[in-house]
């Protein structure tokens, strides 16, 4: 019996949230009295590393299909997998790629299932995991009463933790089906770090008073490394990309540190970024509800003190 | 082209979030209803638009109470030709996929929609379920799609960027923001929407397989430390040394 680990990796690399997934795994395997495997689809590369953080074994399928994600075909392939692996709990990635495959998966496997978890399992008797809902109002305790599970990891919730070495990488052979989807084009964006991903977001919103005013914002960002975002009114009048746009509608982060900027802290947008660790809050107005969801507040002018915050940095930088 | 769009009904957006005495279920007193912003903005209406280009109807699916169908009738007012309610109290994502599946397999619809997930669960589930049980290609989150003949061309959200993917006929969507742009319902779409069908099924038998057992605020948060906006640098040490994040 196990709990099965898929570790999505692009072009044979793999991103933080596929250590924190098999951190999970591990800690879950652990509470179950299971091994923890890996599995990795398509071209993994240093796929082994994944030892280090849990996996006893790493299982890969490495037909050149699998590099392009279709949910139909990875559903099946990772089916196999948990059947040939006695998985008792598939662990999944709460990706684009995760979301996708969460439903299927688990429909597939007759299986219940929880997406986006956020704290280990508890087992007694029972298992239960918590995700939050409600966008981020509320939290969920879900009990799942299937003998396999299917659940997909929060990014951002785990840290991953090495705790071994390198294991040892098995080929596994499964009926990998032909995609009935064909990429014609990838476009990512370039540069900047992607939102979801940020570990820390510089976001703005109408207080800017125009497009013209976003360099500060752009120079912080650069400054401590963040992505930048903004509010739902400053997309929709096409102040900033529509990409950029956090909030109920439109792209729920959860980085360690979020500055909001001339955004007066709306209910959507507060479900959008409520499960940041640190909330900084720079708004003039003293009664801006964002204030209630902060750590950390400044209330002036942001003209006058984003200057001085990026001086402040500044100085930290070449101190430290 | 026949299309059929799943839609569910969510507190509104600004509703308080509460719950019953011993945290088992969401307090619904006092709380206003509403489509699915994700199904009502992107789903629907590119479904609309759709047939508004190509022909062909539209027809909704809800899995719900009868208090649904105020929902369900503000999605025929958007224009949907027709409706399904299946009459039950939906409990779990996969007993919804299974209602929803049972429907649509004798329905040979082109394309079916869902938005990319509900604003309370937040589970993005039902729409893979669905192509699950029908065996059919699933897009998620995907903010564009253009359709000629059986042949789609779908744009939809990666890590980090979006990709172009091409497929043809049946498949399941589920639409994101970008998708399309939210309509108004007009007075006409209104007065029809009063005598457009919703056909009232009973669900099929499926034993949950997961259980919300209990709900939970998240921790209240400390009152917010106010720094003077003329040391900047307080800020910064405070985000070094308290919050250990810089």
């Amino acid at each position: 019996m196990s709990v099965l680990v898929f570790a999505e990796s692009q072009s044979g690399q793999f991103k933080k949230a596929a250590f924190e997934a098999v951190t999970y795994g591990h800690k879950t395997a652990q509470v179950l009295g299971m091994d923890c495997i890996a599995l990795c689809l398509g071209d993994a590369g240093n796929a082994g590393e994944l030892g280090q953080y849990g996996a006893s074994k790493v299982l890969s399928v490495s037909d050149a299909s699998l590099n392009s994600f279709d949910s139909q075909a990875y559903t099946k392939v990772i089916a196999q997998a948990a059947e040939k692996t006695g998985a008792k709990v598939v662990v999944l990635m709460h990706s684009s790629t995760g979301k996708g495959l969460v439903g299927r998966l688990a429909a597939r496997l007759n299986a219940g299932s929880a997406p986006g978890v956020n704290q280990l399992p508890t087992n007694n008797g029972a298992f239960r995991v918590k995700k939050n809902v409600f966008s981020g109002k509320a939290i969920a305790e879900v009990e799942l009463k299937s003998d396999i599970k299917v659940i997909s990891v929060m990014g951002n919730s785990f840290q991953p933790e090495k705790v071994g070495s390198d294991a040892a990488v098995e080929g596994l052979a499964v009926d990998v089906p032909a995609s009935k989807i064909t990429v014609k084009s990838v476009n990512k964006v370039q540069g900047s770090v992607p939102l979801p991903e940020a570990e820390v977001v510089v976001s703005a919103g109408r207080g800017m008073k125009g497009p013209e005013n976003w360099g500060i914002i752009e120079e912080l960002a650069e400054l401590i490394g963040a992505a930048t975002a903004c509010s739902r009114p400053v997309a929709d009048t096409h102040w900033r990309p529509h990409h950029e746009h956090v909030g109920q509608t439109g792209v729920a982060i959860r980085p360690n540190l979020y500055f909001a900027i001339g955004i007066s802290g709306a209910i959507q947008h507060l479900a959008g970024v409520n499960s940041s660790k640190v909330i900084v809050v720079i708004n003039k107005d003293p009664e801006a509800p964002f204030f209630k969801a902060a750590d950390y507040g400044v209330c002036a002018d942001l003209f006058d003190v984003v200057p001085r915050l990026i001086e402040a940095f500044k100085k930290h930088k070449a101190n430290a | 082209m026949k299309l059929l769009v799943c839609v569910s009904k969510t507190p509104d957006t600004t509703a308080k979030i509460s719950f019953n005495a011993d945290n088992s279920e969401f307090n619904g007193a006092g709380v206003q209803f509403i489509m699915n912003p994700y199904d009502e903005w992107y789903a629907l209406v590119r479904a609309m638009e759709l047939k508004e280009a190509n022909g062909g109807t539209v027809t909704l699916i809800n899995v719900g109470p009868a208090e649904n169908d105020t929902v369900i009738r503000k999605g025929l007012a958007i224009g949907a030709d027709d409706a399904v309610r299946i009459n039950c109290d939906p409990k779990s994502s996969l007993y919804v996929a299974k209602q929803i599946a049972e429907f649509a397999k004798e329905g040979s619809y082109d394309i079916i929609f869902c938005g990319k997930e509900t604003i309370d669960y937040n589970g993005s589930e039902v729409s893979g379920m669905v192509a699950e049980l029908l065996d059919m290609p699933f897009i998620s989150y995907a903010t564009d799609l253009q359709i000629s003949g059986t042949d789609a061309t779908v744009v939809r959200d990666i890590e980090g960027g979006k990709e172009t993917v091409s497929l043809s006929t049946p498949f399941v969507v589920s639409a994101a923001k970008g998708m399309a742009e939210q309509r108004i319902p007009n007075m006409r779409g209104i007065m029809q929407a009063r005598r457009k069908p919703i056909d009232v099924k009973e669900p099929v038998a499926f034993d949950d397989l997961s259980t919300v057992v209990a709900y939970e605020m998240p921790p209240a948060k400390a009152a917010c430390k106010m720094v003077a906006p003329e040391n900047m640098e307080e800020l910064v040490r405070l985000l070094h040394e308290e919050a250990k994040i810089i």
